[in-house]
């Protein structure tokens, strides 16, 4: 049986400090926590900052820490909760707070502008492009990433380290970097890159990224450890080094 | 700095204000043209109204029929418009849209692939023959991303977070915006030779919508204060396939695929109820029995299934299946792919609805049918744009995507948005791009200008009168859905404008809590003026279009007026009042005559 009434408590402050203030709300069937949140914007806190934009799981903007768990506000229904205790709203950690729960992701935007373009190989003489729908699959779990950046706040190298963000991509770049170099028309070359400068070695594969990607990206076992496998072929494989100088062919 | 130093202040050639496909696009365009550009977006990079789009992007590409071509497509977006549409933009876009689908794939788009490795296409209503591009149901974040991916990579200036509130004027031309930082509420000005509009509709003035706090209308309001024109302001798209239970989930979009791809709708007592709406207008094009809809999908010598039937007819249908007690308990009808299509092929092609219903539903429908019911989904109104050069009828603003109007008449067909944000968003950047170049003179605007648009956006904090936002925000949802919704008449509409007129009379009361810095009070207090300003622009049309067409339904005139076909409701607003009034459409030539009346 469903509570008849929510009890929120959510963070409130800014980069100063705050504190968690509780509310209640009156409960409704199938709500989600931004319905909740929502409820309390329109009648308690018309000044709550909340991110939100399609409240179904498809833009990402919504991200925050429920109950210490990194989840989209939007897809997590009240009834999966134990409402009879208080449900902890918190905002991502891992970045800088500006208000309430809405952080300061720029860090993920200046990362992405650090990425090498994607840059295709020529088209077929009748002006497109021919690709398999099974050489393309593997590409296209990555670009299910809705960059909500779950997987960047729960990844402990930038969680407990704010300065690796220096030199660490984090798990969205990586799923990043192997839909660039998995793509079938991409001919540009990341590896040096990762190795040298996205930190692709601090990862030590736990999979608490996987864990919490809403959709289902197996980000470590699909992304970062073949980018892993990659750079290693390249840089401490000697067969493979000795091969390709005989031959002058890439791997 | 300019203004004093009063206010944060940029100088550019072109800024593009919102960042979907449209906006993007037109970024991308302006910025290759060598004009120094702006990207300006109330929302984080990629979060716009674009990622949400589902089933697909329109482009003869004849990939899965060769028969198909842009003639084809033409045909059948004129005719899903109800003939309204501007001819010249029909054309345009039916010509562009496969390069522009091309052009994506050559920045990094992995569409969903035929056999024989080309761009796969698939079924949508409407549309002769299958046709749009896609990446599953999730084809807008492929589409968003990939813009977004290649807008980064050349370097283009972009301010996130940042909502444009008024447009800068220089005597009678646009030279820039003024707004505030969501994240501070400072003030930033942007001085600029050329203004792209790429702010998207306003459906968020009612309360079953797929749209997001973003949709307020922003841009059709600020093109109006500035002096352009707009058209056909009624004409709003109630998709058919909304989700509708629980009360939380209520409107969030059903994609059209799941129909393109087999699935059909169904009302309490299990019949395909579709076969009893089919209009004289689409008769000769349509199936009579569910044998012949069936095998459509497979042979396309068969006619089409009226399960996709244009939106508006579909979303009608629903609204009367249900008013005549034969909706599902929660006042929907089915939606049924369950006992149509393997779980595999469902979970293959509709991996997003699959998740939707299953997270937010607790339905399996692979298993089950969906719940579904007409939810406000777009404007096919909005700012009147040259139809080669999206400029408005104000030197220096032009408009494309959603916030433009003329290629989709008086309804839009699905799939044929995201090629007209790719096809005029380009556009739109070239050729605001070739104005700012051929600008001669200074910008100037005055920093009085400025200082009292400040005082109106911080008018909100000043007022002790106690009205909250949320609460009108709220009533003018109910008055919309219930008075303007999808069938109208004049008595609710007229009573529609007095609830408006006392909406704005409280809007002057409102007082936000908090101070400027991230207060979506605030914000929201700020998008009422937008929404009120849409929401009796939308409901004057309406009451001026005496006839029933496409998206605009009136029970008190139930049919169609072929005089009224010949003419666009234009608005404008002169010395502080709207006025709207019908002037004669483009004549369309004959050779595109032809082509309407061929049967193909």
């Amino acid at each position: 049986m469903a509570a008849q009434e929510f009890t929120m408590r959510v963070w409130r402050g800014d980069a100063a400090g705050g504190a968690f203030k509780d509310y209640r709300v009156p409960a409704g069937e199938g709500m989600v926590v931004l319905d909740v949140i929502h409820a309390i914007q329109a009648t308690h806190a018309g000044d709550l900052a909340v991110r939100w934009n399609c409240k179904a799981g498809k833009c990402g903007s919504c991200s925050a820490e429920i109950n210490g768990k990194p989840r989209l506000m939007c897809m997590t229904r009240m009834s999966s909760l134990n409402t009879s205790e208080p449900i902890t709203v918190a905002p991502m950690k891992t970045f800088p707070l500006i208000r309430d729960l809405v952080t300061d992701v720029s860090f993920n935007f200046e990362m992405a502008k650090r990425v090498p373009a994607f840059k295709p190989k020529p088209k077929e003489a009748d002006g497109t492009y021919r690709m398999q729908q099974e050489d393309i699959d593997r590409v296209q779990e990555f670009h299910k990433c809705i960059e909500c950046f779950l997987c960047q706040d729960v990844c402990h190298v930038i969680r407990d380290h704010a300065e690796n963000k220096q030199h660490f991509a984090g798990p969205r770049l990586f799923v990043r970097y192997a839909a660039l170099e998995m793509h079938p028309l991409d001919t540009n070359d990341r590896r040096e890159l990762l190795k040298e400068k996205m930190g692709l070695g601090f990862c030590n594969i736990t999979k608490c990224c996987t864990e919490v990607c809403p959709e289902h990206i197996k980000i470590t076992d699909n992304a970062i450890i073949p980018l892993k496998e990659r750079v290693v072929d390249e840089f401490y494989d000697p067969l493979a080094r000795l091969w390709r100088k005989l031959t002058g062919k890439g791997s | 700095m300019a203004n004093g130093d009063k206010y944060e202040s940029h100088e550019y050639d072109v800024i593009v204000i919102g960042a979907g496909g449209a906006g993007l696009r037109a970024a991308i365009e302006a910025s290759a043209q060598g004009v120094k550009t702006a990207l300006i977006c109330k929302s984080l990079l990629g979060k716009a109204h674009t990622v949400m789009a589902e089933g697909g992007i329109a482009a003869a590409m004849g990939n899965v029929y060769p028969e198909d071509n842009w003639k084809v497509h033409f045909r059948d977006t004129m005719r899903g418009g109800k003939l309204l549409n501007n001819w010249r933009m029909a054309q345009i876009h039916a010509q562009e849209a496969p390069a522009r689908v091309l052009e994506l794939e050559e920045w990094g788009a992995l569409f969903d692939r035929t056999r024989d490795g080309r761009i796969l296409q698939r079924d949508f209503g409407g549309h002769r023959y299958a046709r749009l591009a896609h990446v599953g149901d999730r084809t807008g974040l492929e589409m968003i991303r990939t813009l977004q991916q290649h807008a980064v990579h050349k370097g283009i200036d972009v301010y996130m977070e940042c909502t444009m509130a008024r447009l800068l004027k220089d005597g009678d031309k646009v030279c820039g915006a003024f707004g505030y930082w969501r994240e501070s509420g400072r003030f930033v000005a942007f001085n600029s030779k050329a203004v792209v509009l790429a702010t998207g509709g306003g459906g968020k003035a009612w309360k079953i919508t797929s749209n997001s706090w973003e949709y307020t209308g922003d841009g059709i309001a600020m093109a109006m204060e500035a002096g352009a024109d707009l058209i056909d302001m009624e004409m709003v798209q109630f998709h058919p396939t909304g989700m509708v239970w629980p009360p939380s989930v209520r409107g969030i979009l059903v994609t059209e695929g799941v129909r393109g791809d087999g699935g059909t709708l169904k009302n309490s007592q299990g019949k395909r109820f579709m076969f009893n709406y089919i209009p004289e207008f689409f008769k000769a094009e349509t199936a009579e029995t569910e044998k012949e809809a069936d095998a459509w999908y497979e042979d396309k010598k068969n006619r089409r299934t009226p399960d996709l039937l244009p939106r508006d007819e579909v979303a009608r249908a629903i609204n009367a299946e249900v008013k005549a007690g034969r909706g599902t308990l929660h006042g929907g009808v089915f939606l049924d792919i369950a006992s149509r299509r393997s779980a595999e092929y469902i979970q293959k092609r509709l991996p997003s609805m699959y998740h939707q219903f299953k997270e937010l539903a607790g339905v399996d429908i692979t298993k089950k049918p969906m719940e579904v019911g007409p939810t406000c989904h777009y404007f096919m109104g909005g700012v009147r744009v040259d139809a080669d050069t999206t400029a408005t009828t104000v030197p220096g603003l032009f408009a494309a995507g959603e916030v433009a109007a003329g290629l989709h008449g008086a309804n839009r067909l699905g799939g044929n948005s995201l090629s007209d944000l790719l096809v005029f968003g380009r556009r739109a950047g070239l050729y605001a791009a070739e104005y700012a170049k051929k600008f001669s003179g200074r910008i100037a605007v005055s920093t009085d200008q400025l200082g009292g648009i400040a005082q109106e956006l911080l008018a909100p904090f000043n007022s002790k009168g106690g009205e909250n936002p949320y609460a009108i925000h709220m009533e003018l949802q109910d008055c919309m859905q219930n008075l303007v919704g999808i069938i109208r008449t004049e008595s609710e509409l007229k009573k529609a404008l007095g609830e408006i007129g006392r909406f704005r009379e409280r809007l002057s009361r409102i007082s936000v809590e908090g101070n400027r810095q991230y207060n979506p009070g605030w914000h929201l207090a700020l998008d009422l003026r937008t929404m009120l300003a849409v929401a009796e622009v939308c409901t004057l049309s309406a009451l001026e279009r005496k006839e029933s067409r496409g998206g605009h339904t009136r029970e008190d005139y139930p049919s169609t007026d072929p005089n009224l076909g010949k003419v666009n409701l234009v608005t404008r607003k002169i010395n502080g009042a709207l006025k709207v009034s019908p002037e004669p459409r483009p004549e369309m030539p004959d050779e595109l005559k032809k082509l309407l009346e061929e049967q193909m």
